[in-house]
């Protein structure tokens, strides 16, 4: 500790260049924070179900595979399931591609499964009374300036109705709020009724995408989960049932392995930096071989140089990515908050920080090695005398 | 007095890509302690080489140096390196301070190996500035100070730890002449006052009649040994 003065005023030799350096050191770690909890936020829930207040059930080959809705009543029938509803992904365009709606045609049991969303009375029965009733998230009402009473054309990206036209029209019967604990992106959904979209739709009548099973008991439903599968077991239509993160997740993972995207983009974002930082670690030693040697000519021993250096390669490193880290911290829940729960980005976990740290260091180690090897060995006659 | 210093048969030769370049030849040197040696010569003829043997910054070829009552040729690099921190202070001609750090810290640097207390080694060197008249300049770096100033800073850091042994090369050569004869005065002092062995290369004949003792180096031998 008692170098560590003489450690960071050598860091700081050339302000410029050591903050540029550091600079990129907070970007690196800054992406390895936010692409790590992507990371965990796809692989969090793919374990154990207990917990869960609500599970998801939907087929176990896919996730595009619909799911007769005859299964309602017999998920229903199943001790520790407390009720069922079910949904369609609809897919909705708004007036133009580019504005995409988060829209799903539902059960009429649908919305009692979700306590979060907080919809008037009048407004959830003018909605049961409405064929065509839809009701939205304030965020997006306010996006798209709707208002109750309002008839809007949706357009679906996947399903015609039986004429053949994708614009599917809706009457706004009510603008719900989100309780301020789900942030999961209710608040910028649609939703409608199935019995219409089952209706109207050219294809697919009869079919569910998913079901809803709210439990009576969460501590079961690790059990309930399996006798729910049970159910479809060695039918055309098994189903998988699992809790609400893995189902997000198992949506998201259609894109392709997060895990192996992840390490692929800091495996060459982390090479660059040990260029990087490794090529400002040799100049910074290179300048300062006489500064070195003055050190050995005073007394420092060979193994205190190497210590030195590798000290400050792994300093650099460290003040980089404790404040990359530490920015990534802070703009999970900014980036959460400001998408209204549609990008749901967890806090980093210990591990995210515990790996930061070993990166760091091994990064800090691998870029201070070899300068610290060249100030350890530097000869100090050579070196006074600037051979 | 006593010997400090004791030189005998004292070889040194450099390896220059395939050629051997015998430095020092067959050098015999006593100095004694609290003598003030000034060592000069035209360049090449190896005082700074044998300068370096008497700070055990390099070893010789042949011989031995015995330094109060260490063979320090026969020192491996890490007990080199400790026997330097306890025994000797360096002078050099461009200062050779950190430039990143105040003065009070280039003069703390020879303390860090030491078991003093952080209080312990502010303290010392508040001591050391104080003795060279740089008391007011302990916050200023390097880049703040005149050269004097810088050589000043130098001698504080060479003594502050207490060394017999203070070696000096050109300690004046980047000086103008009334800061050289600043430095030459304090080293005077030093030598009078404090007791310190002072060996000193220099070119400048002037610098040299600080010295009790001069000698002169040609071709790696010594040619000439003069009293002040």
């Amino acid at each position: 500790m008692k170098y560590l003065h003489l450690i960071w005023a050598a860091l700081f030799r050339r302000k410029t260049r050591t903050i540029l350096t550091i600079v990129s050191i907070v970007a690196a770690f800054l992406l390895f924070g936010m692409l790590d909890s992507v990371r965990t936020a796809f692989e969090t829930g793919s374990t154990s179900a207990v917990g869960a207040r609500r599970l998801v059930t939907s087929s176990r080959y896919s996730i595009i595979q619909p799911l007769p809705q005859a299964l309602q009543n017999r998920i229903a029938a199943i001790p520790g399931v407390r009720k069922v509803g079910y949904a369609n992904w609809f897919g909705g365009i708004y007036q133009d591609p580019k504005n995409f709606v988060f829209s799903y045609a539902i059960s009429p049991e649908y919305l009692d499964l979700y306590p979060e969303i907080e919809l008037a009375p009048a407004q959830r029965k003018a909605f049961d009374a409405t064929r065509t009733g839809a009701v939205v998230g304030r965020t997006l009402a306010k996006r798209y300036g709707w208002k109750i009473g309002d008839k809007i054309p949706l357009q679906s990206t996947i399903f015609p109705q039986k004429n053949g036209d994708k614009t599917w029209p809706m009457d706004i019967v009510g603008i719900f709020d989100v309780s301020k604990d789900a942030a999961n992106g209710l608040d910028q959904a649609l939703f409608f009724h199935w019995t219409y979209f089952n209706e109207a739709n050219a294809y697919g009548q009869g079919t569910v995408g998913w079901y809803i099973d709210e439990l009576s008991d969460p501590s079961q439903a690790d059990q309930v989960a399996n006798r729910i599968d049970a159910l479809s077991a060695n039918s055309p239509n098994e189903t998988k049932t699992q809790t609400e993160q893995a189902f997000q997740a198992s949506f998201a993972k259609q894109i392709g392995n997060i895990g192996l995207i992840v390490v692929g983009i800091m495996g060459a974002v982390f090479f660059t930096l040990v260029l990087l930082a490794g090529n400002t670690m040799a100049q910074a030693v290179r300048e300062r071989t006489s500064e070195l040697a003055v050190l050995k000519t005073i007394g420092f021993s060979r193994g205190s140089v190497l210590m030195m250096v590798l000290a400050e390669a792994v300093l650099l490193l460290v003040l980089g990515g404790l404040i990359g880290l530490g920015i990534a911290a802070a703009l999970g829940p900014l980036v959460t908050k400001g998408s209204g729960g549609l990008v749901n980005l967890p806090s980093l976990g210990l591990s995210t920080w515990m790996t930061g740290m070993a990166l760091m260091i091994v990064i800090g180690l691998l870029v201070g090695v070899l300068p610290a090897l060249r100030g350890m060995r530097l000869n100090i006659v050579d070196a006074l005398a600037g051979r | 007095m006593a010997t400090l210093i004791d030189i005998r048969d004292v070889s040194k030769t450099y390896t220059r890509g395939k050629q051997k370049v015998e430095v020092l030849h067959h050098i015999d040197l006593q100095v004694a302690e609290g003598d003030f040696l000034a060592l000069m010569g035209p360049s090449g003829s190896g005082k700074t080489t044998l300068l370096n043997l008497i700070g055990g910054l390099d070893v010789p070829t042949g011989g031995s140096i015995t330094v109060g009552d260490k063979r320090i040729d026969q020192l491996g690099a890490g007990a080199l390196a400790r026997w330097r921190a306890s025994n000797v202070g360096f002078i050099f001609q461009f200062y050779n301070l950190m430039p990143m750090l105040t003065a009070q810290r280039n003069v703390e640097l020879p303390l860090l190996l030491t078991k003093l207390s952080a209080a312990q080694r502010k303290r010392n060197a508040g001591i050391a500035l104080k003795l060279v008249g740089l008391e007011e300049r302990v916050t200023h770096k390097p880049s703040e100070l005149s050269g004097g100033q810088q050589q000043r800073v130098a001698i504080a850091r060479a003594i502050v730890s207490d060394p017999t042994l203070l070696v000096c090369d050109e300690p004046t050569g980047d000086l103008d002449r009334e800061s050289a004869e600043d430095v030459l005065g304090l080293l005077r002092t030093l030598n009078r006052e404090h007791g310190k062995t002072i060996v000193m290369v220099t070119h400048d004949p002037k610098a040299a009649e600080y010295a009790d003792h001069v000698l002169h180096l040609d071709k790696g031998m010594l040619v000439e040994q003069a009293t002040v």
